[in-house]
This record gives structure tokens, C-alpha cells and sequence, in this order.
């Protein structure tokens, strides 16, 4: 693992990943939406409110993989000071944070017509929300704690406890349907057994393998980033102290 | 020798704080148990009576053959059962579509005498998602239909 501790090794490893996971990520993610929505036979109660099920599921996915993301990364950077494990946690949480709104924002759209409703604040809807708000403070909080940490301070560990404490509501979203009585379904795919017709899930599993993609590929890009601004910066300071 | 102390010293701390983050989380989430249901299923009516007129949600299945229509043809009567305890139901306006017999519905009222006077209904979907032209199927039947299909 601390082979790629040498930032110089990890940038040439991402520079060819990063189209080998974007490239492929985009060419799943549309070709499932598509079959989605032209292919797929409509629902037999939601009709065809049903292909919103292909967007809606994958974004919900990737918005607790981004924390978990942050969470293991955070454990990594704490107890082995790893010092890409910080640079990961902070590239997970923009797109973690827009697959995020995207599954509120659908779920929204649907739950109108099948439920008859917008919003209810039930266990799985708040707790979701809630994730939402934690990725907003984590990405105000993770600059200027990067800034700190290059000047010499030690606030990129705050960054980190804040994603672990986070982290506790990874396992609260997931159970928050079968803990409380909610509006939102209990969940269809348990431990191997699908309660959705093959015909919905197979696009779905293609789907999310695309968005998946997509997702490792913006990190990656946005790791590269953040490592070009911290030796941008690094460069400057030199610069300035000579 | 002492990084490597430091580094488990570290490894140890992070456990014990992850532990007690925990059973925190699951402490609050216990002691939310009851509060944190978005609605009472007819038994918990039935076990605790809810004062006459307090607002409160009722959730459950819409019983097989227990929507009526009643004549000025807004107002639907039907019966919501959890399995354990069933509770009559009247509600008066527009029901959302997935509103029908055997499926999950919530209801926004209050108890009025033995009858839950619903002022909004809410439709649950459950987790099963099949195509119209297999609703009526067994799962044998579907999976022939899928196979000839292909």
C-alpha cells in the first residue's frame, strides 16, 4: 500500500485508469438508462413511473459508497498516516454529494405519483437528507483544513474524525427501513434474493456497475487535482520564501 | 521500533473510539425506536387506543374486497389490516393511484368512535417490481414466460 505513499507513482498509475473507468463507466451508464427507459416493460401498479427506478437506485448506491469512501480512507489516514488516504477521502465527497441530491431529487420526483406526495419525513427520507447535509459540511470543512495542514497545522485530522463520525449514519440509512415503520419500500435485494423481476434488474445491475465506473473515474480526475494544487501551492511557498 | 508502537498505539485508540461511535449510533437509533415510525399499524391502535381526534398516521394493507364507494362518489370506505387487527377507514377525495386493494397505504386522520377518518392518503409501494403481463402469474409461470420469450 505505501508503495503509491510516492504521489509522483500514483499520478502515473491514474493518468491511464481514469479514461478506463470513465470511458466504459459512460458507455454502461447511458446504454442502461436506455434500455431503461425505451425497453423495459412499464411496472404493474407504477406503470412507466417505474424507469425512474434505473437512476434513482444507482445514485443511492454511490451516495453511501462516497461516504464509506470517506470513512475508510479517514481510518487509513488516522492510524497509518497514509498520505494519499486524505487526498481520496476529500475527491470522494463532491461526487458522492451529487449522486447524493440526485437520488433525493428523483426520489422526490417519483414519490409524487406513486405515493402521492413530495416528502414525508420518514426514517429513510430524513436519514438520507441528513447525508446530504454531512457531505455539504464535510466539503466546507475539508479546504481550509487542507490549508492548515500545508502550512503546518494539524486540522486535515479534523477532516478525518468528522468523516468517521459521519460514518454512523452509513449503517442507519441502510436499516432505517426495517428498524421504523417508513413510506419508502423495505429493501428488494437482500443478501442474494431480488424481489424485482429480472426484466427491471438486469438493467439496473448494469446501471449501477456504469455509475460505479463513473464514479472511481471522477475521483481519480479529482485526485490528480487536488495533488496539483497542494504542489502548485507547495511550488509557490518555495517561491516565496527564496 | 517506536513508529510502529505509535502506529498501533493509534490503531487501538481509533478502535475503541469507532466501538463507542457505534454503540452510540445504535443507542439513539434503539431509544428512537418508537418515535421514529412514520405511522402505527392497527395492532398498536388496537394495544394503545390513541385519544379520540389526536392526529396520527395509520399504516397497513388495504384489505382484498373492502373498498366501497360510498354514493356521493368521493368518499371510499375500506378496511386497513396489519394480520393482527383490522381498522375501518373512511376518507373522502382523490386517491393516488397505487391505491388499491391488497396493497400497503397510509392514512392521515384521527380515530372518530371505531372509524379512522382520513383527512390524506398515501400509497406504499412494497419492495416487488413486475411487469404488467406477469402481475397475475406465479414465479414458475413467469420464468416459462421468459423463456419462451427469448
Amino acid at each position: 500500500m505505501h508503495g503509491f505513499a510516492n504521489p509522483a507513482r500514483f499520478l502515473r498509475l491514474a493518468r491511464w485508469l481514469m479514461p478506463l473507468m470513465l470511458i466504459p463507466g459512460l458507455v454502461l451508464a447511458m446504454g442502461a438508462l436506455a434500455w431503461g427507459l425505451l425497453m423495459v416493460p412499464p411496472d404493474r401498479l407504477m406503470g412507466d413511473t417505474v424507469r425512474i427506478l434505473f437512476i434513482h437506485v444507482p445514485a443511492a448506491w454511490l451516495g453511501m459508497a462516497g461516504w464509506s469512501t470517506i470513512a475508510i480512507s479517514s481510518v487509513i489516514e488516522l492510524v497509518w498516516r497514509h498520505p494519499l488516504a486524505g487526498i481520496a477521502a476529500r475527491a470522494a465527497a463532491v461526487p458522492g454529494a451529487a449522486f447524493t441530491a440526485i437520488c433525493l431529487a428523483t426520489g422526490s420526483i417519483w414519490a409524487r405519483p406513486t405515493w402521492g406526495t413530495w416528502w414525508v419525513w420518514d426514517g429513510r427520507l430524513t436519514s438520507f437528507l441528513v447525508l446530504l447535509f454531512l457531505y455539504l459540511g464535510y466539503i466546507a470543512l475539508a479546504s481550509p483544513a487542507q490549508r492548515d495542514a500545508a502550512s503546518g497545522g494539524g486540522a486535515s485530522r479534523v477532516t478525518a474524525i468528522f468523516g468517521l463520525v459521519g460514518a454512523v449514519n452509513i449503517p442507519i440509512i441502510n436499516r432505517s427501513v426495517v428498524w421504523w415503520n417508513s413510506l419508502h419500500q423495505p429493501p428488494s435485494i437482500t443478501m442474494g434474493k431480488s424481489a424485482i423481476d429480472t426484466a427491471f434488474l438486469y438493467p439496473l445491475l448494469i446501471g449501477a456497475l456504469g455509475f460505479t465506473l463513473i464514479f472511481g473515474g471522477v475521483v481519480l480526475a479529482r485526485m490528480r487535482t487536488l495533488l496539483a494544487h497542494i504542489q502548485a501551492e507547495a511550488r509557490l511557498r518555495r517561491k516565496a520564501m527564496a | 521500533m517506536s513508529a510502529i508502537k505509535a502506529k498501533h498505539q493509534r490503531l487501538v485508540l481509533l478502535v475503541i473510539a469507532l466501538l463507542a461511535l457505534i454503540g452510540a449510533g445504535l443507542l439513539a437509533a434503539y431509544a428512537l425506536k418508537n418515535q421514529a415510525a412514520y405511522f402505527y399499524v392497527p395492532n398498536d391502535l388496537v394495544a394503545n387506543p390513541p385519544e379520540q381526534g389526536r392526529a396520527i398516521r395509520l399504516g397497513g394493507m388495504v384489505e382484498k374486497g373492502s373498498i366501497k364507494k360510498a354514493a356521493d362518489g368521493v368518499t371510499v370506505h375500506f378496511i386497513v389490516g396489519d394480520g393482527k387487527a383490522r381498522i375501518p377507514v373512511r376518507f373522502t377525495g382523490i386517491t393516488p393511484d397505487l391505491f388499491v386493494e391488497g396493497s400497503g397505504v397510509v392514512a392521515e386522520g384521527r380515530m372518530e368512535g371505531q372509524t379512522f377518518v382520513a383527512d390524506n392518503l398515501l400509497a406504499k409501494h412494497d419492495e416487488k417490481y413486475v411487469p404488467r403481463e406477469m402481475k397475475d402469474m406465479t414465479a414458475a409461470q413467469a420464468k416459462q414466460v421468459v423463456a419462451e420469450t427469448k
